[in-house]
């Protein structure tokens, strides 16, 4: 598996924040037609698939159904934020959200450190066989969510695995274990993709950085410490950032475990307990789930930005 | 993320540095010691057997019988019966697997090359032509690139129960010909790799401007383009929420999907479990085969060699 260039591009694009930039004049063009005919495909198709359909469920998060009399005909009238005051009440919500919270607070962490650390092998003189090795870590991302789950539950349940000796002994699959079995799945899905985003953007340093520290006689630890971490930063934030949407949006991994481990509830993760509403069907309700969900993904993934700059700004 | 300004500041020299060299090419100064080495290739070979050990188990037991799964060594071959499984996978309800398979490559390899034209024509306008609305254009892709597919699977739901779409083959592929990252990458690439001394070249000789994107710029863009449908490829391939929500047919079923639904039941019918085994293993083979054969063009040179 060779890196992308267009990953390397963006990543050192994103690398370099403050590189001056050279503006190149462009010809005004007066060719509107052409420009309708590039831009419109898309804008439509992101117009019908990606706006209305949010915009769509925050009208239909604002509804309430009414009947008149017990068996009367059900009408969707608008109720306001009366939807929303039930997602404030919805303890199984709010379990479900700080579930994947404290999950993204252990998995996030220990799958980019371990990204960062093999990216920093690869980077280093002090490896053979880089290519293999860039190879085997990145395979399991070839691996759907739901096909890594029904593996990872073959290989913890008691009576198929091939580490019987462990699993025996500690039951993953347990309502005290079942969350980090989960977060072993992702991390093994996800390692070697941030891995290579993370390469990417070192391969993108000009060597000749390293020379003047090599020469004062710093060794690779030192090197990758004090020049390439900081250098990669905003590599490392990107991830984070990614990493943190995808840790709020868990469902196939944990939907998937469902038939392995009776622990895994309905409304296991946010997106579960949306889906588990839809299927009610109380669809009001799973919009409102939805819109509450979006903005804190929003809120988490800006507030992370926002800490990350200012330690950037501070070191 | 960043301002826009910063997206031009791509180095295409970098993106050309040769893989594989790391920093070996760069200043060999003095022989790293051997304590290091050893740290370093040790703890590269653990996490090889942790990443591939998985995979390792699935091969071997999808060439297991039913008896042998649970009776012979889990990571060495027995009685070698994969052909067999493989026959009895396919043929078992009419092949619904091999439909599954189909529809996969159907919403992903169909999808992904539409979305891939469709965002590198707007990602190419963005970063060639001046018109009123482009900044507020970009800044509303750059916004969907931060919504992920997972959070869009309700909203497209309720919409498509409201067109009476959702259970239809477009219920899954209308939502996946869109690619605001690749909107993104496009522009990035766009800006890096097409000069517009050779649109005006172009222009000259009298190429219209749609004409010259599909002849020239287009090839200078291509292995950005390679990029753009790999992600949309796997992310489309590995988007579960969609089809669960939308889907109720089995005949429709993505094979992700399709294989979730027969491990659910593994419990009731015992005997799916060596087809959702080989079922899985099979799976993984098109991403896998996907990215070897694209990996060329990953490797290929931006076409900045166009102009001389």
């Amino acid at each position: 598996m060779t890196t992308s260039p267009s990953i390397a591009g963006v990543a050192g694009a994103v690398a370099a924040p403050d590189a001056p930039v050279q503006k190149r004049k462009r010809p005004r063009v007066q060719s509107p037609g052409a420009i309708v005919a590039f831009v419109s495909p898309f804008a439509l198709v992101f117009t019908l698939f990606y706006v209305i359909p949010i915009g769509y469920a925050v009208w239909q998060s604002l509804l309430v159904v009414e009947r008149e009399g017990t068996f009367g005909e059900a009408r969707e009238v608008f109720g306001g934020f009366a939807q929303y005051a039930l997602v404030f009440q919805n303890a199984e919500f709010w379990s479900s959200v700080g579930r994947v919270f404290l999950f993204g607070v252990v998995q996030v962490p220990v799958m980019l450190g371990l990204a960062l650390l093999f990216a920093l092998l690869l980077d280093s003189p002090l490896l053979r066989g880089k290519k293999f090795f860039r190879l085997a870590f990145f395979v399991p991302y070839a691996v759907p969510g739901v096909i890594a789950a029904i593996m990872w539950g073959f290989l913890y349940s008691p009576n198929l695995s091939p580490f019987e000796a462990v699993t025996s002994q500690v039951d993953f699959l347990s309502s005290d274990l079942v969350l980090w079995s989960i977060a072993n799945v992702v991390t093994w899905v996800f390692v070697g993709y941030n891995m290579l985003i993370i390469y990417s953007t070192l391969l993108a340093i000009p060597g000749d950085i390293y020379e003047a520290a090599r020469l004062d006689g710093a060794g690779q630890a030192r090197i990758a410490w004090s020049i390439k971490i900081p250098l990669i930063r905003p590599a490392l934030v990107l991830t984070g950032v990614l990493s943190i949407i995808g840790t709020l949006q868990l469902l196939a991994e944990p939907q998937t475990f469902r038939s392995f481990s009776s622990a895994v509830t309905s409304t296991y993760t946010p997106n579960m307990t949306i889906y588990a509403t839809s299927s009610i069907p109380n669809v009001s309700l799973a919009a409102a789930f939805s819109v509450v969900l979006a903005l804190a993904t929003f809120v988490l993934s800006f507030t992370f930005l926002r800490i990350t700059r200012r330690k950037a700004a501070a070191s | 993320m960043t301002t826009t300004t910063t997206m031009t500041a791509v180095n295409p020299r970098a993106a050309r540095r040769p893989t594989g060299g790391g920093q070996d090419a760069v200043g060999r100064g003095p022989r790293e010691g051997v304590i290091p080495r050893t740290a370093a290739f040790i703890v590269m070979g653990v996490f090889t057997l942790y990443f591939l050990t998985p995979i390792w188990w699935l091969l071997i037991a999808s060439t297991k019988d039913r008896g042998d799964l649970f009776s012979t060594n889990p990571l060495w071959f027995a009685d070698f019966r994969f052909f067999e499984n493989v026959g009895a996978l396919v043929a078992y309800r009419d092949g619904v697997y091999l439909r599954w398979l189909l529809n996969s490559l159907l919403y992903a390899g169909v999808g992904a090359v539409v979305a891939t034209l469709l965002a590198s024509m707007c990602g190419y306008a963005l970063a060639k032509y001046r018109f009123p609305g482009r900044e507020t254009l970009f800044n509303v892709v750059l916004g969907g690139v931060l919504v992920p597919a997972t959070a869009l699977a309700l909203p497209l739901f309720l919409l498509f129960s409201q067109v009476q779409l959702t259970n239809t083959f477009w219920a899954v592929f209308l939502p996946s010909i869109v690619s605001p990252f690749g909107v993104y990458l496009s522009r990035v690439f766009a800006e890096a790799s097409v000069p517009d001394e050779l649109l005006e070249a172009s222009r000259l000789d009298g190429a219209g401007e749609v004409r010259t994107f599909f002849t020239v710029s287009i090839r200078l863009m291509f292995p950005a383009l390679v990029t753009v449908f790999l992600f949309q490829f796997v992310s489309i391939w590995n988007n579960f929420f969609l089809p669960l929500i939308m889907l109720r047919s089995e005949e429709l079923f993505p094979v992700t999907y399709g294989l979730y639904a027969w491990n659910s039941t593994i419990n009731q019918f015992p005997e799916l479990r060596t087809f959702v085994l080989v079922g899985s293993l099979l799976s993984i083979v098109p991403l896998i085969i996907t990215f070897l054969l694209l990996q060329r063009y990953w490797r290929t040179g931006l076409g900045t060699g166009a102009l001389k």
